[in-house]
């Protein structure tokens, strides 16, 4: 297995992809959460401005970092996700990977792996740009750096990790099962930008649809969030944090979901010919 | 590739044995209601370079991934090296290069080796050896996806030998390379076989089958319709005979191997003689008096011998042209 983690994590990488989806994520954060909210501190004077600020200071550090994962963030790491899956059929390499011997479900371990540690390093770079990003602005304003607690930091970079990791399976999931990655990353980004926004739009007026909504991966992702810290979208928050559930039954979810997209995908690795 | 490059094989080498590396029995692969593959048997022993020949969708490479693992038979069984294809135990052994060779379009040629080293365990010393094997050393650090077609399937054969396999299992290998290419190619299958590896190899190249290998299956819709040496299947040469008078070239000879395997083909005899009495007729014909003006021996081609069995097409591409050999499909 550790073998497999290890071509996994040096494939991944070396991909170009890899990098440019970090980087598009961190320079989405720094705007999106930093950048935008200042400017328009900077250029009103109402509560609306205040709280914007606010929300750029050390002190919401957890919240911000953790934010964005429940839709832009959770949609990047569905796309590599995808893109470490799908690419394998598009590629042949499957067929390369398979007969050096390793066995699929161990290849497809290692794969989830190297994911995983992936995903560490991009939730430690998410804290530390938005550790420096606050700190920058609390310099600029002169307000106090007033760090959260250690433990509150830790707890968002696991419930963030987690939500990330919900996303990545689900796009390992959909690339096994496409066998590629255009349908996987295009069905997976309508699935997180169109048909939850739906269903959650029409969850008032059709009661089974309110349960329906409660087992989402967007749903429970934002509602983690939420509970991490993240400012809802009513406070002004990111689109997709809500407090629809609690923080401990939106854990709970996200990780069963995961843990089921992984059940999926084990089980197509291992159940189909590879033609 | 670089003629002089050796494997170091003598570091796994098992001692000779006659048990059959490969066996397959009935192995039969149906798609809903088509049959790819129907009850094939198959044994490659070691040290043995088995041709598998068939027009294109006869079951090849179909057979192949059932073999590697990669495709479940719908029935039949097969063992490769002792165990079950595509289990560890068997591919820890096997080297194969399955159709279009598959890698990773942004890493290099040594990267892409690396990736399978990882996977297989195998040490990252073998990487250089088979890079220079294939003489792709000096572009090993190149991005796969600028290598060329013949590059890219140099590459697939390096990483089937990566292993230091006792088997290996060919899918068209000479694909994409050009003539010198190709004849590298058969030149390292052949090396391959005499170092004592057992070689599954597929082509569409009746010569470069008739060339390398040591046995043949011919397949055709999905069954191997015959199995033989090469010369096994193109059968005895026949001695054709151009002499005048020719009806009494007819009677010396026939005198001599019986009526029956003597044939007037135009204005030539085609007789079943075996190679030790060609003088004999030869002889015979100049005391009798009869003007020989020709008399050669002409083997039976594997194409001919392919079409009587498949009764497929053949087409004679320019590549087989510039091989001397045949393009089947």
């Amino acid at each position: 297995m550790l073998a497999s983690v290890g071509a996994e994590w040096m494939k991944l990488r070396k991909r170009p992809s890899t990098w440019v989806l970090g980087g598009v994520w961190l320079a989405m954060l720094v705007f999106f959460a930093y950048v935008l909210p200042y400017l328009t501190a900077d250029s009103d004077t109402g509560p609306e401005a205040a709280g914007a600020l606010a929300s750029t200071l050390p002190a919401e550090l957890v919240g911000n970092a953790v934010a964005g994962y429940a839709l832009f963030g959770g949609a990047l790491a569905l796309i590599l996700g995808a893109l470490s899956a799908g690419s394998e059929y598009g590629w042949g390499t499957v067929k390369t990977a398979l007969t050096q011997g390793p066995g699929r479900l161990n290849v497809l371990g290692g794969m989830l792996a190297a994911l995983g540690l992936a995903l560490v390093g991009m939730v430690v770079l998410t804290f530390a740009v938005s550790a420096g990003a606050s700190a920058i602005v609390a310099s600029i304003e002169s307000a106090p750096y007033a760090w959260p607690p250690v433990a509150d930091i830790v707890t968002g970079m696991a419930g963030g990790w987690l939500v990330l990791a919900m996303f990545a399976l689900a796009g390992v999931a959909l690339g096994t099962a496409t066998r590629g990655t255009s349908m996987a990353i295009g069905l997976g980004l309508v699935w997180v930008f169109v048909v939850e926004g739906l269903i959650r739009a029409s969850a008032s007026a059709l009661e089974f649809l309110d349960t329906v909504q409660r087992a989402l991966p967007g749903v429970n992702g934002g509602s983690l969030t939420a509970a991490l810290g993240a400012r809802t979208v009513e406070e002004g928050g990111a689109p997709g944090v809500s407090t629809l559930i609690s923080g401990g039954q939106a854990t709970l979810v996200v990780a069963v979901l995961a843990a089921g997209f992984a059940l999926v995908a084990g089980w197509l690795q291992r159940a189909r010919d590879v033609v | 590739m670089t003629a002089t490059a050796a494997l170091d094989r003598a570091a796994n080498t098992s001692p000779a044995t006659t048990e059959p590396v490969l066996v397959a029995r009935g192995l039969t692969k149906r798609y809903g209601d088509v049959l790819a593959v129907d009850a094939v048997d198959l044994e490659v022993h070691p040290g043995e370079v088995y041709g598998f020949l068939g027009p294109n969708g006869a079951g090849k490479t179909t057979t192949m991934r059932m073999l590697l693992g990669l495709i479940r038979p719908t029935a039949g069984t097969a063992t490769v090296l002792g165990h079950r294809p595509g289990s560890p135990q068997a591919l820890a052994e096997v080297g194969a290069l399955v159709e279009s060779p598959g890698f990773y379009p942004y890493l290099s040629g040594h990267d892409n080796l690396r990736v399978l080293a990882r996977y297989s365990g195998t040490p990252s010393y073998r990487i250089g050896a088979v890079l220079e094997l294939v003489d792709l050393a000096g572009r090993a650090g190149d991005r796969f996806s600028t290598y060329s077609l013949g590059m890219k399937q140099r590459l697939g054969v390096a990483a089937a030998l990566l292993k230091n396999p006792r088997l290996l299992i060919l899918d068209e290998p000479t694909n994409g390379l050009d003539p010198a290419g190709m004849a590298e190619m058969r030149e390292l299958v052949r090396r391959l076989g005499e170092e004592g590896r057992a070689v599954l190899l597929s082509s569409h190249l009746l010569g470069e089958v008739q060339q390398v290998c040591d046995r043949i299956g011919i397949i055709a819709g999905g069954r191997i319709v015959t199995e033989s040496t090469v010369s096994e299947l193109r059968g005895q040469a026949d001695l054709v005979v151009v002499a005048e008078p020719l009806s009494q070239a007819h009677q010396v000879i026939a005198g001599l191997v019986g009526d029956g395997a003597v044939a007037q083909q135009g204005d030539a005899l085609r007789c079943q003689v075996p190679a030790q009495q060609v003088a004999e007729v030869n002889r015979a014909l100049v005391s009798a008096g009869i003007d020989v003006t020709e008399l050669r021996r002409e083997e039976k081609s594997l194409e001919e011998v392919f079409l009587n069995l498949t009764g497929s097409g053949t087409t004679t591409g320019s590549e087989a042209a510039n091989e001397g050999g045949s393009h089947v499909g």
